[in-house]
């Protein structure tokens, strides 16, 4: 008995360590982003004399995130739904008639999840189409980098949805589109959800695009303005701290909210049943 | 009915999106890769195999960053698995604050890989930074480093901080895995003498292969792609010690030399095309199963 309570301790220990070693680095920016320029300019655990909320303040107004924030919510959020309503579109058809060619369509759509962008030939692609550099250029790139992910979580989904359900509408006298978006597409609210927080996780944290393909600070996302910033104000290690606590903050809310969501499309295809 | 119900054009708008921006650039990219393309000159001349000889040259620094790409992402896949099935073991044992240990361990996870490279930028400073100090602080100082720029440390540190924001990951896939995992099979087993080790090694391992297929086909692709971090924490510094595939894209794109750049994705593109092939086969048929 003694035996399996020494265990049990070491056994916590282990894990409580590591837990530690996960959120030092987390807390040690909570910390500095309430200090003084001089207080945080050696980075440690040491607490602030007095809390500097206005911090927050000067970091929102001289990195200019105002403008970020809206521009990362508004990629993030329409690239996200547009990425579901058409890849739940695609999904569903693709499952429900499995011919030899959707089968095809199916795996064809699927090797995006690994394809590299060629970030070269893009800018070709975005010119003529005109996206260049613009805002609905970046929401429509999000937008395909996440298709290919949603099309096998909602392809995954789908499978499980009753046929029966269609025979119902047909008989009732709906077509394809009725069909799809009074009976189906309501059905699938739960991948749906789980769709839209990985997606919109993904893109929130993304950098390379941006990077690559918006050359004026008025359509920076967030990434890009705190990357910016960073490099303004190496010395303010304070301003800095709270620079990437206003960043994370809306994907760790998001992340603590829709944990199950998040764990249930990062799992599926991983576990069975 | 099958066919008037589940028109086609459902799938055409996806597929449009993903053929015009994803398929077709890398396509181009086949052909341009071998060309002088570049962002001065307004013509392109058609060179032949040149920027994948130049690539392939030993007196040019290409190699160095495909071979750092691929030292990266084998060793955070085998550091990440080993940790995150450690923590999933433990996690899934009786330990206190299950949830709690759950939710901090995967935070690394979401945060922008961008981010978690300024954190360490700090963390990782050799005068101030956090590293440093704590090992002073319990006496180390013969361990002290320049974590970021002293040549032996620099990439060991940019793995070491992907472990930091991946483990978590691959636990909490795995934890899901094991916990579908039927407590009958450890019965049985126990019933027929078997010790920790062997239900670990006959039970446990076996019925976790398919969720770490997933993970590590996930972490292949996403290695190979490695990009925020090192542009942050290093920007492929000191020298060109680590140096990977994406900076030295990035590098090619800012200096407008298109031709090389476009080389280097496609011999990614042709890489990662066979990977994915692989991946999908192995990720349909566990969906067939």
């Amino acid at each position: 008995m003694k035996n399996k309570w020494m265990r049990n301790s070491i056994l916590n220990l282990v894990i409580g360590l590591i837990s530690i070693i996960a959120i030092i680095p987390i807390l040690l920016i909570v910390i500095n982003a309430f200090k003084t320029s001089y207080e945080a300019s050696s980075m440690n655990f040491n607490l602030p004399a007095e809390l500097q909320f206005q911090n927050f303040s000067t970091v929102i107004e001289k990195g200019k995130l105002v403008h970020s924030f809206f521009n990362s919510f508004a990629y993030s959020s329409i690239s996200s739904l547009f990425c579901i309503l058409f890849s739940a579109m695609a999904a569903y058809v693709l499952a429900r008639n499995k011919t030899r060619i959707n089968r095809v369509v199916y795996l064809f759509i699927l090797m995006g999840i690994a394809l590299p962008m060629n970030y070269f030939t893009l800018i070709d692609v975005m010119q003529w189409t005109e996206l260049i550099n613009t805002r609905a250029g970046i929401i429509v790139l999000y937008m395909v980098t996440q298709i290919p992910f949603s099309v096998f979580i909602l392809y995954g989904f789908i499978g499980g949805v009753p046929r029966e359900l269609d025979e119902a509408g047909v008989i009732d006298g709906c077509g394809p589109k009725r069909l799809f978006f009074s009976v189906i597409f309501p059905m699938l609210q739960p991948a749906a959800v789980t769709v839209f927080i990985l997606s919109f996780l993904n893109t929130w944290n993304e950098f390379l695009l941006p990077l690559y393909y918006l050359n004026s600070a008025q359509k920076w996302p967030m990434t890009l303005a705190v990357y910016n910033f960073f490099g303004q104000f190496q010395q303010s290690w304070n301003l800095v701290s709270a620079d990437i606590i206003l960043t994370i903050l809306p994907v760790v809310i998001l992340y603590l909210l829709g944990q199950r969501f998040i764990i249930a499309g990062m799992t599926s295809g991983s576990v069975k049943g | 009915m099958t066919k008037r119900m589940y028109p086609f054009y459902f799938v055409s708008i996806a597929l449009c999106f993903y053929v015009v921006f994803t398929v077709v650039p890398g396509l181009m990219g086949i052909y341009l890769s071998l060309t002088d393309w570049n962002s001065y000159a307004k013509e392109i001349h058609f060179v032949g195999l040149a920027n994948f000889k130049t690539i392939f040259s030993s007196d040019e620094n290409y190699l160095l960053g495909i071979k750092n790409t691929v030292i990266f992402t084998i060793s955070t896949i085998m550091i990440k698995t080993v940790i995150g099935l450690l923590l999933a073991v433990l996690v899934n044992k009786g330990i206190k604050w299950k949830s709690l240990h759950r939710v901090i361990l995967f935070l690394p996870a979401v945060i922008p890989m961008l981010v978690v490279g300024i954190i360490f930028k700090s963390i990782f400073e050799p005068q101030q930074g956090f590293m440093n100090e704590a090992l002073r602080a319990i006496g180390l100082n013969a361990w002290t480093q320049h974590w970021l720029t002293d040549i032996q440390w620099a990439f060991k540190s940019i793995i070491a901080v992907d472990v930091w924001k991946g483990a978590g990951y691959i636990m909490v896939i795995l934890l899901a895995s094991l916990q579908a995992i039927s407590n009958s099979y450890y019965e049985a087993a126990e019933i027929d003498g078997a010790n920790a080790f062997m239900k670990f090694r006959f039970i446990t391992v076996p019925l976790l292969m398919p969720a770490l297929t997933v993970t590590t086909v996930l972490n292949l692709l996403y290695g190979l792609k490695v990009f925020d971090t090192v542009y942050v924490l290093t920007n492929g510094g000191p020298g060109y010690a680590t140096e990977v595939v994406y900076t030295q894209v990035f590098s090619q794109f800012s200096l407008g030399s298109y031709g090389v750049g476009t080389a280097l994705i496609t011999v990614l593109f042709f890489i990662m095309t066979l990977l994915g092939y692989f991946a999908i086969k192995l990720m349909s048929r566990e969906e067939q199963n």
